[in-house]
């Protein structure tokens, strides 16, 4: 059953990753993607790091994508044109992917795994504790430090980008929604008895 | 026979397919008499009859309504691209039935006990955002695409929130499994003990989140009638729309399920002595959902920036500073340990 479900998630994981690159269209692009995402969330649970699989669908799929999918679908884009500038760089394109490709063989042809990493690899979360405790344990008690001055670094990313984009401008009329709520109607408006006939 | 179930490939997965079956039966047909509940409810509330032709009282007037559906034509527009057109529907649905599987009605009634069940739960329904965008965009057509652009910003503004939330349950509990969250919430003085009551502002925050989330009025700007027709789904007909509105209330009563289990204690007795069961689970869905319908009945509709104004600037910096003051309340104790319940519960 696992191994089905391993072969399953593998197999939609590549099939997923191809058609993002061939597909014409790229809003299905990045649907194929979502689907890749969610193959791996798949590969996640299997190994048993169900806490990093639902993170991956938390932050990938339920935001990022969504934004991908925000900004592609707003594009106004001519696929044709696109597709003969591709075409362009298919020669040296296809080259650095034989260069890597290369690379791999070379690297893996020679790989063995050292016999103390075996071990190892059977240890990576304590026998008494499911891992998002152990990775709970590891992320804020070990390195406690290094998880803050991360967060410090995107809040740092955060306001940058705010102040780059934000102008005040003074000629924009905005709302003052607790001036709006505090508005009193007997100061608002007033009430005027019209004779007929009469004008104010 | 015992062996042939639990330890072959096929008897396990006829063991999984029987219980899914056995959630997802029942659910729907809950759900067309919710679907009628929510009617009779809102037609009680303006002093009209509701559903009251077909069957008794009208019982079956939603069987009657999907019958209806499932005749008529689908209608596919010219432009639409169709293989997503018909696809958003059907993840409507889906991700609105999946996030079934780890939700427990009874102590150990659960398809799957898994240990991040309460993430699960969260991320499916942040899922629950591309039926709405592929279905708006497929129409090719300018007012759904509106419609689920707006849609697809106030569920992804909301979930931020209801995350926030759920947080602050995670940390008093210590667990993200169901089970655990609800036996954090037994004790001896009945309702008293749930997390109700030392979370209370979040129950409201919740249920309004709940509410924006699950595009319900009086957040229902997606299908705002008065100016963007049915939002998304101006363009579905038929069996899609069905599908799309079987899930936007399967979603609805995910949420009263997550209320009851988060917040009333799931199955827990109210009154201590009472024996506990998976009465007191539907007893409080749906009482939660009363509170759904009535809202419905009773409330007019937000404007899109006074929407996005609650989420951003009132509902996230409450629910922040709420994780925080959480966080050191289960720490050091205060209020007689209420919010660290895996301190006293174990």
């Amino acid at each position: 059953m696992t191994v089905f479900a391993f072969y399953l998630f593998a197999l939609s994981v590549i099939a997923g990753g191809f058609f993002t690159v061939v597909s014409r269209n790229p809003v299905h692009s990045v649907l194929w993607l979502i689907l890749s995402f969610l193959s791996a969330a798949g590969l996640f649970v299997l190994l048993g790091a169900e806490f990093v699989a639902m993170l991956l669908i938390i932050v990938y799929v339920g935001a990022v994508a969504v934004l991908f999918l925000f900004v592609v679908m707003m594009l106004d884009v001519d696929f044709a044109e696109l597709k003969a500038e591709m075409a362009k760089y298919m020669p040296l394109a296809l080259l650095i992917g034989l260069v890597i490709l290369m690379q791999f063989v070379m690297a893996f042809g020679a790989w063995e795994s050292n016999t103390a990493a075996q071990s190892l690899r059977t240890q990576v979360v304590p026998v008494d504790r499911h891992n998002t405790e152990a990775l709970g344990m590891i992320l804020y008690d070990q390195y406690f430090l290094l998880f803050q001055l991360s967060g410090l670094i995107l809040l740092v990313a955060m306001i940058g980008a705010i102040v780059l984009t934000l102008r005040h401008r003074g000629d924009v009329k905005r709302q003052d929604v607790i001036a709006q709520m505090m508005r009193d109607p007997a100061k608002a408006m007033e009430l005027k008895d019209v004779k007929s006939g009469q004008g104010l | 026979m015992a062996d042939f179930f639990f330890n072959t490939n096929l008897g396990m997965l006829l063991v999984i397919i029987g219980q899914i079956l056995l959630v997802v039966v029942p659910l729907l047909v809950a759900l067309a008499f919710l679907m009628y509940a929510d009617r009779k409810i809102w037609a009680a509330v303006q002093m009209r009859r509701g559903p009251n032709v077909v069957g008794v009282f009208g019982l079956l007037q939603s069987f009657a309504d999907f019958g209806k559906y499932i005749v008529k034509e689908i209608v596919v527009p010219a432009g639409a691209d169709k293989a997503v057109f018909f696809m958003a529907p059907m993840v409507t649905l889906v991700m609105s039935l999946i996030a079934w599987a780890v939700i427990p009605f009874n102590d150990g009634w659960v398809i799957s006990n898994v240990n991040v069940a309460i993430l699960y739960v969260f991320a499916v329904s942040s899922l629950e955002v591309y039926g709405v965008i592929m279905g708006g965009w497929a129409s090719n057509s300018k007012y759904p695409f509106l419609g689920s652009l707006r849609s697809a910003a106030q569920m992804i503004s909301y979930e931020v929130s209801i995350g926030l939330i759920i947080i602050g349950i995670i940390l008093s509990t210590g667990s993200m499994n169901f089970s655990a969250i609800v036996d954090a919430q037994r004790g001896s003085y009945g309702l008293l003990n749930w997390y109700w009551l030392p979370h209370f502002p979040m129950l409201i925050l919740f249920f309004i989140s709940a509410l924006a989330e699950t595009n319900r009025p009086p957040f229902d700007l997606p299908e705002a009638e008065s100016e963007l027709v049915a939002g998304y789904q101006v363009e579905y007909s038929s069996t899609p729309f069905l599908l799309f509105m079987i899930g936007e209330l399967t979603a609805v009563v995910l949420m009263c399920a997550l209320i009851a289990l988060m917040f009333f204690g799931g199955w827990l007795s109210p009154i201590p002595g009472l024996p506990d069961g998976i009465f007191w689970m539907i007893a409080k869905m749906g009482l939660v959902f009363f509170f759904f319908a009535m809202v419905k009945a009773i409330t007019p509709r937000y404007r899109y920036d006074q929407l996005m104004r609650l989420g951003w600037k009132v509902f996230l910096p409450f629910s922040l500073i709420w994780v925080v003051f959480v966080a050191f309340a289960a720490k050091f104790d205060w209020f007689w340990g209420v919010y660290a319940r895996w301190a006293v519960g174990g």
